[in-house]
């Protein structure tokens, strides 16, 4: 009987640092936010409950078209991201031996040694108007001016994509790997062509990895913020700008709240329906991720 | 004309480096036959059956398939299917699926390959199973789904890579039965690698040893068995006493050996050598009391039980015995007037010169 105190303050003690950390850093700031995004301010530093946050992203378009478009964007990046993923993820599962497979492991990882702000830039040496491409270009005679690759769609998705594409990449190659190499070779010996072994054999077998690729990607460049800004510029008008123009600039914060509450609802709302849609557990995904 | 064998090997060879794991094999397989390849791990046999399957290109030598090359053909347009050793069933699909997967790969509709798959199910006795996982299920039922997998495809070989290997004992006796019977009536040929003897001399109706990449011997199971080609085979397949000593005479096929302790036994063989190995079988060692029971032997000794070694039926006598180094081994009489010999009983032992094979070492 006497060791149940000690008992009880070693588990106390074991659970703290994670306590805390959800406490502190996650469920606290959002309850906070949660209240602030239902406060209206009716006069200066007065507030009041109501909704009026949330009414104001629905009747002012620029507000919820972003949305959307943020939404609609980040989902074709995560499709793209898969389609570039899934071949290099099955030659580094598959193919790949030893030392090659350690030393293509880490080369995917290398460029997430310098920060992401540093890659980016790194993108818009290489895309703008007096960029490497544009001279490339200009050198080999293909244009007679310069180009501007940056601040456009494409760039952006091209630097979200890069972004993502390790995060594809490893719980990609982890469920592919426990594919039984037998499993393959039966696909063909029955008479299936390489097309057929890859859709009714490969894929469903790698469809945890997939779908845990897939929400890893999506929350990493929905919430993404840099790399829309810098190679997105005026045109980039992803749905975290309006978040931070809220509290930074126009320094409404319950509404910049409203904002932030809705963007985890959509990526929420998202993950769900991509998680009904594939028929996978959470659970299971987790665990391949 | 019609074709007479299935499948030919004409001179296959398969190197890896400078290794070669298929040296020069040949033979062929007739219609509706249970051939077998038996041999230890690493012998080759599983090369062999990865390049009829299409999954390694010989580095020379050809396969023939009805009297087609199947030299360039890809895996999957080989009328030939597998049965892994794994089985490698697809558990991403139910038990009807994973029959009817080979059928959908042809083309032929969802529907019809579906009710082929359940007709093929039901022939295998695996009736109403089609909506089941194929991890619900026990390891022969897993068994049966592999072959029927295959067969569903009717295709002209199927290829068996030690498929009883992960089952226990029990099924393991149970599914050689079983596969034989299948075999029979789907009069499918069916060739069948192994390292288990049993397994090759109980299913099939021929079988080739093979040793180093080569084969040793290709006959019956009685063939291998009584007539042994090589000393490989001998030791291999079934239980059989062994012996190393020297030629000391020869005359018309009988061979005298001599046992470095100077005992002398005689036996059949076609080459006398210095170093000469012989190799009588448990069973056809007689054993008496009264050495006088023993009388027409060539082969008579004086021994001493060491061991009882009781395995059923399987049981045998570890015979200490004047002249040979190590103890001689016999099946345990379990009736008769020897029934019941306990370790330490004086005992007589003898066989023919015919039961003793003798081989140029």
């Amino acid at each position: 009987m006497s060791t149940r105190p000690g008992l009880r303050l070693t588990l106390f003690l074991l659970l703290a640092p994670a306590v805390l950390w959800l406490g502190l850093l996650i469920v606290l700031p959002h309850v906070e936010i949660l209240i602030l995004s239902f406060s209206e301010r009716v006069a200066p530093r007065i507030y009041v409950f109501g909704f009026g946050n949330y009414l104001e992203f629905f009747t002012e378009p620029l507000y919820w078209r972003t949305f959307a478009r943020t939404a609609i964007m980040s989902i074709l990046v995560t499709a793209l991201t898969l389609v570039l993923a899934f071949p290099i993820a099955l030659y580094i599962a598959r193919v790949a031996q030893g030392r090659l497979k350690a030393m293509l492991l880490l080369l995917c990882l290398l460029p997430f040694w310098v920060s992401e702000l540093v890659r980016t830039l790194g993108w818009m040496m290489l895309l703008r108007e007096t960029g490497v491409v544009s001279h490339g270009l200009q050198a080999i005679g293909l244009t007679g001016e310069r180009i501007e690759f940056l601040y456009n769609d494409g760039a952006v998705i091209l630097g979200l994509v890069y972004g993502g594409l390790l995060f594809m990449i490893v719980p990609l190659a982890n469920a592919l790997e426990s594919l039984e190499p037998a499993v393959v070779e039966a696909g063909f010996d029955l008479g299936g062509s390489r097309w057929i072994v890859l859709r009714r054999i490969v894929v469903p077998h790698a469809m945890p990895g997939i779908v845990a690729g897939s929400i890893i990607v999506f929350m990493l460049t929905v919430g993404n913020f840099a790399t829309p800004v810098l190679l997105g510029g005026k045109n980039g008008l992803w749905f975290t700008e309006q978040i931070y123009a809220q509290f930074i600039t126009r320094f409404n914060w319950p509404q910049g709240a409203a904002f932030g509450m809705l963007l985890l609802l959509l990526s929420s709302a998202i993950v769900w329906a991509g998680l009904r849609l594939t028929g996978q557990s959470l659970g299971t995904t987790l665990k391949q991720a | 004309m019609a074709q007479s064998t299935d499948l030919d090997l004409i001179n296959l060879v398969k190197r890896f480096g400078s290794h070669a794991a298929v040296n020069d094999v040949s033979f062929s397989v007739a219609p509706g036959e249970f051939f077998s390849i038996l041999g230890p791990s690493g012998c080759g046999k599983t090369t062999l059956m990865r390049m009829i399957a299409g999954f390694e290109d010989p580095t020379s030598g050809d396969i023939r398939i009805r009297g087609r090359s199947m030299i360039g053909v890809p895996a999957n347009k080989r009328p030939v299917n597998m049965v892994f050793q794994s089985l490698a069933l697809f558990p991403m699909m139910s038990v009807g699926e994973n029959v009817a997967y080979g059928l959908t790969c042809r083309g032929i509709s969802r529907a019809e390959a579906e009710e082929r798959a359940n007709r093929m199910l039901e022939r295998v006795g695996l009736k109403g199973f089609g909506e089941r996982r194929v991890t619900a299920l026990s390891g022969g039922q897993r068994q049966r789904v592999a072959i029927a997998r295959c067969l569903v495809l009717e295709p002209t070989l199927v290829l068996l890579d030690e498929p009883l290997g992960a089952l226990d004992l029990k099924l393991r006796e149970h599914m050689k039965i079983e596969l034989k019977q299948l075999q029979a009536t789907f009069n499918t040929t069916f060739a069948y690698i192994t390292h288990d003897q049993s397994e090759a001399l109980v299913m099939s109706d021929r079988v080739a040893v093979m040793n180093q990449g080569r084969f040793e011997q290709v006959g019956s199971p009685r063939e291998l068995y009584h007539h042994p080609a090589t000393p490989f085979v001998a030791s291999f397949v079934g239980e059989t006493n062994r012996w190393q000593g020297e030629a000391s005479a020869a005359s018309g096929g009988t061979i005298s050996v001599r046992l470095p302790s100077g005992a002398v036994i005689q036996g059949q063989g076609k080459v006398a050598d210095r170093a000469m190995l012989a190799f009588v079988r448990p069973e056809a060692i007689a054993l008496a009391q009264d050495p006088s029971a023993l009388g027409g032997l060539p082969n008579r000794f004086e021994g001493r039980v060491s061991a009882v070694l009781f395995d059923g039926a399987n049981s045998s006598l570890l015979i200490d015995t004047a002249g040979f180094e190590e103890p001689v081994r016999a099946v345990l009489p379990q009736a008769g007037p020897l029934a019941g010999i306990q370790v330490g009983a004086p005992v007589h032992v003898g066989w023919t010169a015919d039961a003793m094979k003798v081989f140029a070492a």
